[in-house]
């Protein structure tokens, strides 16, 4: 059975690497200073899209990003991964939006692309961690969700198997398509950038990037409609005005402190190899070390 | 995230040289392919824009995936059961990114699913993968084996097994045997052509790397009652067939990831490749070139690791209150590591380009009879690359393992410890001295062109560029080295001496390359001032070098000879 996957993913500031320059004096994020990264957790949830594509032929993985119009870039990023295409959902409208404006100004989207049996995410963004988007949209689009997953164990007869990780074990669901599914960080590793893909769409572009080229490129873009990264405004996805952007978000910001951590958890560690090299990891992963 | 091609600046360097403009032109035939295959480039900035893209997955997956998984790679090894090899759990994943990436078949026409990048592009690859586990360069790199069957083999064959390497089958060259070890004339494995006209296998092969791989070549005797090279073919074997076991691995020093087979051949089915007799003395030699060519590549990756491993324990290691980078002798150590690195990185790439160059006629002479300008150029090119790849090899695997020597050193007794990473650096760096040919063996290739000139042209080339500023000098001292080349060559070759000529090889040929690198890095220093320190350091140990060897040489007696058991 051939499936229509879409893959949320969001371009963010890479958190992962803060210097002293990463907030401004008023406490909001330098976005001049953090490089603009693909969410590690949509990557993820990417793989098990191209993972379902291969073993589900004819299976087409689309990505959907909200953002400004270089967040296209997120879009070439998955289609040298191996995804078939992608919409920027951009509009001055919608900017500022809060987890609930989001999600509803995805959700809308996803309604436009018609017949949609899996929509897949990253668990959260490494900018606001809510983890709250996908979620969301779930319950707007009124279809289940699962979260936390893992691995896509299989589908099967319009039904999902999702291995998800929990605080303290795993746990196996299953779910009815169409449903959300948003993936863990401990999920295995996207696959890297094809070299041939690299080649062949590394001149994809946006509608608004399009728009710079030259004449002659601009002549061979329109010939190659493969090449193409569409963008969704506001009113295309019929989003209610009222319901995105900043009209359409209650929250606020009220205050934003530094915070100096003192007090150091404590963790016991069993004098083994195993242990070590995991807690190792942990601290390479966290930037601690390395 | 770490990227080993990003990281260093000197690999794009190398790869923007003026001579790929014609490389690129030439492979690409005008840019025709475009037409065809989606993924073709325009033009030459589009084609160089799509080497620097794909060298940028190089260097991603090889600083997380490849480099992460080296230390346990080198825990794990291989191992042998069931007559198969099986390779450790990185391994594997290794195999697989490289697979997802499409970095199979790098070199190889479109039309069978490679990327048809020239050798030199190819080349930096296999020196990213090779800093970040070395062992493994070895089974991503034996994809050169494709090029020797794409050379030789009818269409039927190629299209037949190509298409499988682009989509990452791993091939093995197998030369080896008990019995014939550099001395490949000595092969027995016995080719037995049945009466339907096919061919089966039967004997053993021995240090085989990668000997378990999906497609084999095979040096075996296929004239029953010859003895020498001349009674050998060349022949395709697909482990799909079946026929041949892994008897076992062999438990190695370093490069643990990549097993060494023995393999028993029990009537293996195999396919003749190109024609008969022609296995060691045409097919085999075009293979070990390519392969050493390879191992060169390897070895500069082996001496960027090593160096990078030094230089970031010296800044770090503090004692008497300062980093050890401070002490002039550490310092001294890292600046010479370096030196080695840019030098034999220079000759390298250089060898690289040459090779494209006649190769690329080669393969338009499939297509058409070449002219007599490009006949001449394809001639040219050939032999320099024939000259400097021994060279590249020998020298660098050299430098390589002395890198690796002084990596350890500056570790200091942490460095003997299993716990950095220079010790397993140290263990996979000495096999790049001794297989494909030992260093002994390269100088033996090395040395014709020593008495022959090609060197000495090569010289006087780079010595007809202007260099001017701080790099006269240095060119003026190249100059001065070079009168000291030419007395040592006119001393050994007037004395009409054989024995006395094979003793004095290596001094020879050491001295051709101390001042064929300090040209190139010169010639680096011209473009990009950066080269500079480098060129200075390369050119002094070039100079201590060369006056070693002169030293030895100018009052060198041949009745002396005896006293060396000779």
């Amino acid at each position: 059975m051939s499936l229509n996957i879409i893959v949320l993913a969001k371009q963010v500031p890479d958190t992962r690497n803060v210097g002293k320059d990463a907030m401004k004096e008023d406490g909001t994020i330098n976005r001049a200073a953090l490089p603009a990264i693909f969410n590690p957790e949509d990557l993820n949830a990417l793989e098990q899209a191209l993972r379902l594509k291969e073993t589900h032929p004819g299976t087409t993985v689309t990505m959907l990003t909200m953002g400004l119009p270089r967040a296209a870039e997120v879009i070439r990023e998955a289609i040298y991964r191996g995804a078939d295409g992608g919409i920027v959902l951009t509009d001055r409208a919608l900017g500022g939006a809060d987890t609930l404006a989001t999600s509803y100004s995805l959700a809308q989207a996803v309604k436009k692309f018609g017949k949609v049996d899996l929509i897949l995410g990253g668990r959260q963004a490494i900018d606001g961690d809510t983890a709250q988007v996908g979620p969301q949209i779930a319950e707007k689009l009124g279809i289940p969700q699962v979260t936390y997953a893992e691995e896509i164990l299989g589908v099967e007869n319009g039904r999902i198997t999702v291995k998800r990780r929990l605080e303290h074990g795993v746990e196996k669901v299953v779910a009815p398509l169409p449903c959300v599914v948003t993936v863990n960080g401990s999920a295995a590793e996207c696959r890297p950038r094809n070299a041939k893909r690299v080649m062949k769409y590394k001149r994809a572009l946006s509608t608004s990037e399009a728009a710079k080229l030259d004449e002659a490129a601009a002549a061979l873009y329109a010939a190659k409609p493969e090449l193409n990264i569409a963008e969704w405004s506001a009113a295309f996805v019929e989003a209610d005005p009222e319901q995105i952007g900043l009209a359409g978000s209650p929250t606020k910001v009220k205050a934003i402190e530094n915070v100096v951590f003192t007090a150091k958890e404590s963790r016991k560690l069993e004098n083994n190899d195993a242990q070590i090299e995991e807690l190792v990891k942990e601290l390479i992963a966290n930037h601690t070390i390395g | 995230m770490a990227n080993f091609y990003t990281d260093n600046p000197d690999l794009k360097h190398h790869l923007n040289h003026p001579l790929m403009k014609k490389i690129v032109e030439l492979k690409e035939r005008n840019y025709t392919d475009a037409e065809k295959f989606d993924y073709a480039p325009v033009d030459f900035a589009d084609a160089m824009d799509n080497y620097d893209k794909v060298l940028e997955i190089v260097g991603e997956i090889c600083g997380t995936t490849i480099a992460e998984n080296a230390e346990a790679v080198d825990h794990q090894g291989a191992s042998c059961s069931d007559g198969h090899a099986h390779y450790a759990d990185g391994t594997v994943e290794n195999l697989d990114v490289c697979r997802k990436a499409g970095l199979m078949g790098m070199a190889m026409p479109r039309r069978f699913g490679g990327l048809n990048f020239p050798i030199t592009p190819y080349i930096m690859a296999a020196e990213i993968v090779s800093r970040a586990d070395t062992g493994f360069e070895n089974l991503w790199g034996l994809q050169d084996c494709a090029e020797t069957l794409y050379e030789f083999g009818s269409e039927e064959q190629r299209a037949k097994y190509i298409p499988r390497v682009c989509e990452g089958e791993t091939m093995s060259m197998d030369l080896t045997e008990p019995d014939a070890g550099s001395d490949l004339q000595s092969v027995m494995l016995k080719a037995t052509q049945k009466e339907d006209g096919t061919w089966v296998l039967n004997g053993v092969k021995r240090f085989i790397t990668n000997g378990d791989s999906d497609i084999h070549l095979v040096l075996a005797r296929s004239e029953e009652g010859t003895k020498d090279g001349r009674g050998l073919s060349m022949f395709i074997y697909d482990k799909r067939n079946g026929g041949v076991t892994v008897r076992r691995i062999e438990n190695k020093m370093g490069i643990k990831g990549s097993p060494t087979c023995e393999l028993v051949y029990k009537n293996a089915p195999a396919e003749l490749c190109g024609s008969r007799r022609m296995g060691l003395i045409k097919y085999v030699m075009a293979l070990m070139n390519g392969a050493r060519l390879g191992i060169a590549a390897q070895s500069v990756g082996v001496s960027e690791v090593a160096y990078r491993e030094a230089y970031q324990y010296a800044l770090e290691r503090k004692q008497f209150g300062k980093a050890i980078i401070e002490f002039p002798a550490v310092a001294e150590m890292l600046a010479v590591m370096k030196a080695k690195t840019d030098a034999s990185r220079c000759l390298l790439y250089e060898t690289a380009r040459f090779v494209d160059m006649y190769k690329v006629y080669e393969d338009i002479a499939r297509e058409r009879k070449l002219n007599e300008e490009e006949r001449a150029e394809m001639k040219h090119y050939s032999r320099l690359a024939d000259a400097l790849t021994p060279l590249a090899k020998g020298l660098g695997s050299e430098y390589c393992n002395q890198n690796a020597y002084d990596s350890i050193q500056i570790h200091g007794g942490s460095g003997f410890m299993k716990d950095y990473a220079c010790e397993r650096v140290y263990r996979d760096a000495r096999i790049t001295s001794i297989y494909e040919g030992t260093t002994q063996l390269q100088v033996v290739a090395a040395i014709r062109h020593v008495t022959t000139g090609t060197y000495r042209t090569l010289i006087e080339s780079y010595a007809n560029e202007e260099f001017t500023g701080e790099l006269a000098p240095i060119a003026e001292k190249l100059k001065a080295l070079t009168a000291l080349y030419d007395e040592a060559v006119a001393k050994v070759t007037e004395a009409n001496n054989p024995v006395l000529l094979d003793f004095m090889a290596r001094r020879l040929v050491e001295m051709a390359g101390d001042i064929i690198m300090a040209y190139l890095l010169l010639l680096s220093a011209k473009v990009d001032e950066r080269f500079l320190a480098t060129t200075t350091v390369y050119t002094k140990l070039a100079q201590a070098d060369v006056d070693k060897h002169i030293g030895f040489i100018r009052d060198f007696e041949p009745e002396q000879l005896k006293a060396y058991g000779i």
